[in-house]
């Protein structure tokens, strides 16, 4: 009987996070995101 | 450990209130799962890593402007916008096919030789030669308006000016024309396809 080769599975699940610099980024982003109100207006700013 | 006494909606609540750290928390405990799921579906480090970051950035503008209503489901909503990111990726991908570099790489599924090789060319001549007789073998009227709407690109308007017909003439003509050719080139089986 012929011989099944699947596709190679994906890497161990417990191998599968972001990178720190990933998850850096995001914290900083959200320090840097403010939303200022203006009447019913909603602004974004980023601030560096 | 304390973190974990905490829940999902309570750090929500507190990130809501300007707690930096709570958002620290939130992503912490479910980065392993959100990208896994993001990685399961791209099979890719670095597009996986592209769609947890828009993924949060996404959760972090929405919970921000206020727009997050919370119902005790902070992670369903966070694998929400996963998928929906990754849709939009495939979409994208759809639109602009790349090609993969990961595996064994062939420059011919990027190149490809538009031009025809000799034996196509002598087909390409066989069949253009082929319908040349065959339109030949039509009846005036229905070759004139076929040579000028196919070999010269007249539109009906032109051709019916041109024949002193009118365009529902002109139209019925070339009708009958496509009708007749069909008709020889099914009896005598020829063959136009390269």
């Amino acid at each position: 009987m012929a011989k099944l080769y699947p596709e190679k599975s994906p890497q161990k699940q417990n191998d599968l996070n972001p990178k720190e610099e990933t998850v850096n980024f995001l914290l900083n982003y959200s320090k840097a995101l403010k939303v200022i109100e203006c009447k019913k207006l909603k602004f974004e700013t980023l601030l560096n | 450990m304390r973190h974990e006494l905490i829940t999902d909606a309570a750090l929500v609540g507190n990130y809501l209130k300007g707690d930096e750290n709570a958002l620290s928390v939130l992503i912490y405990r479910h980065k392993q799962k959100i990208y896994s799921f993001i990685y399961s579906k791209v099979c890719d480090r670095d597009i996986t890593e592209d769609i947890f970051q828009d993924t949060f950035i996404k959760v972090i503008k929405t919970l921000k402007l206020g727009k997050y209503n919370e119902e005790g489901k902070f992670l369903p909503w966070v694998m929400r916008i996963a998928h929906n990111l990754i849709i939009d990726h495939f979409r994208r991908n759809s639109r602009m096919p790349k090609f993969d570099n990961s595996g064994e790489f062939s420059i011919f599924s990027v190149l490809s030789d538009s031009a025809l090789d000799a034996e196509k060319t002598i087909i390409k001549e066989q069949i253009e030669c082929d319908l040349r007789r065959l339109i030949n073998e039509l009846p005036e009227d229905q070759k004139d308006v076929l040579v000028m709407r196919m070999y010269q690109d007249m539109s009906f308007k032109e051709i019916s000016d041109k024949t002193g017909v009118s365009i529902n003439t002109a139209l019925g003509r070339m009708r009958y024309a496509l009708i007749n050719l069909r008709k020889v080139i099914d009896q005598k089986n020829i063959i136009l396809t390269n």
